[in-house]
């Protein structure tokens, strides 16, 4: 691709990022690439998966304290430290979705 | 996140581990034969003959290089990464900074997302070595491991034991089908009554690097690094580290 236009990205609720020093970063790269670029941007709500009892349920952040929150932001696998099913307690549960920060899709010129 | 989106964590590894010269993957197949023992003083004796050195504890189920180096209350700071804390001289990481002592149970794609995150977070120095502690076993972790770091230089440590020599002889043979660099393997814990592994190790097509002998006086040595420099173990393992 020659020139950049427009990149659409995802970041997971399980990340606990600052959209707006996000958005600073960003536009900070598309000024040392190609100037113009437009970012869109979607957060995915976080959700996990019991492997024991097969409960679905959301990521709380409000339930944890500072320094769980702090190491999720980092690693967000260390949940599996911090959280567990709230329906039997396993610690052994699936992140499905809401983790990470992914481009989506890319468009411009070829 | 779909099959054809991209993960910018990828990318990043490279530039990440670019201003390292030398990288030494310590690596058993079998728990509990002194891997993170041999990670955590090779880091430091490389570190008191001047090299610049990081160290980074992959083994996140049994992490255990902070209670070698006394190493329980550091942490790193978050700036544009993650910036790692000195101790002993060397810069050092460990998934213990964001567990603290809980359990950790991670399966397999948990540990390869933790894996990419610390290794595209960490932002190391100009560094003459860097030195992993890898987990225990030839599934996952190893082979993430080949495949996210470029330049691997493994180094193999073995007890005289036969049940871990099996499992070297795997390791060794895993890693020649994937065309991993060994420097060597370290014998640990030799007694008197062991008999030697050299031929098998050479047999392998492997360079035996040498032995360390079973040492009880290390127990008392833990968390203390000045300490562990001056017990049979450090001192063999000095002899080793000049070959490296």
């Amino acid at each position: 691709m020659k020139r950049i236009s427009e990149v659409d990205i995802r970041i997971g609720e399980l990340q606990q990022i600052d959209l707006e020093a996000f958005k600073l970063a960003l536009s900070e790269i598309a000024r040392q690439v190609s100037g113009e670029i437009r970012f869109n941007i979607e957060f995915e709500k976080a959700e996990f998966r019991c492997r024991v009892c097969g409960n679905t349920w959301p990521f709380e952040s409000e339930k944890l304290d500072l320094d769980a929150r702090e190491a999720i932001h980092v690693i967000p696998e260390v949940a599996h430290v911090f959280i567990k099913c709230p329906r039997c307690g396993s610690p052994d549960f699936e992140i499905i979705r809401g983790r990470g920060v992914w481009v989506e899709g890319v468009r411009g010129e070829r | 996140m779909s099959d054809k989106s991209i993960d910018p964590r990828l990318n990043v590894i490279d530039t990440r581990l670019e201003k390292i010269k030398k990288i030494i993957a310590v690596a058993s197949g079998k728990g509990g034969v002194g891997k993170s023992l041999v990670s955590s003083v090779l880091a430091l004796l490389l570190s008191r003959r001047g090299k610049r050195v990081g160290l980074l504890d992959l083994d996140f189920t049994n992490p255990s290089t902070h209670l070698i180096l006394g190493a329980e209350s550091t942490y790193p700071l978050e700036d544009k990464g993650v910036v790692p804390p000195k101790i002993s001289g060397f810069e050092y990481v460990s998934i213990i900074f964001f567990t603290g002592d809980r359990p950790s149970p991670l399966r397999g794609p948990d540990v390869t997302n933790a894996f990419i995150e610390i290794l595209a977070l960490t932002r190391w120095s100009n560094l003459d070595y860097l030195v992993i502690d890898t987990p225990p076993g030839l599934g996952d972790a190893l082979l993430d491991l080949i495949n996210l770091i470029k330049n691997l230089n493994f180094l193999i440590v073995s007890t005289p034991s036969r049940l871990s020599l099996g499992t070297v002889k795997k390791l060794v043979s895993l890693l020649k089908e994937v065309n991993g660099s060994v420097l060597g393997v370290i014998e640990n814990m030799k007694t008197d009554f062991s008999p030697s592994i050299k031929g098998d190790i050479e047999a392998m097509g492997v360079r035996y690097l040498g032995s360390i002998p079973f040492d009880p006086a290390i127990e008392d040595a833990l968390g203390k690094p000045e300490e562990l420099l001056e017990t049979r173990f450090g001192k063999s393992l000095s002899s080793i580290a000049d070959i490296l």
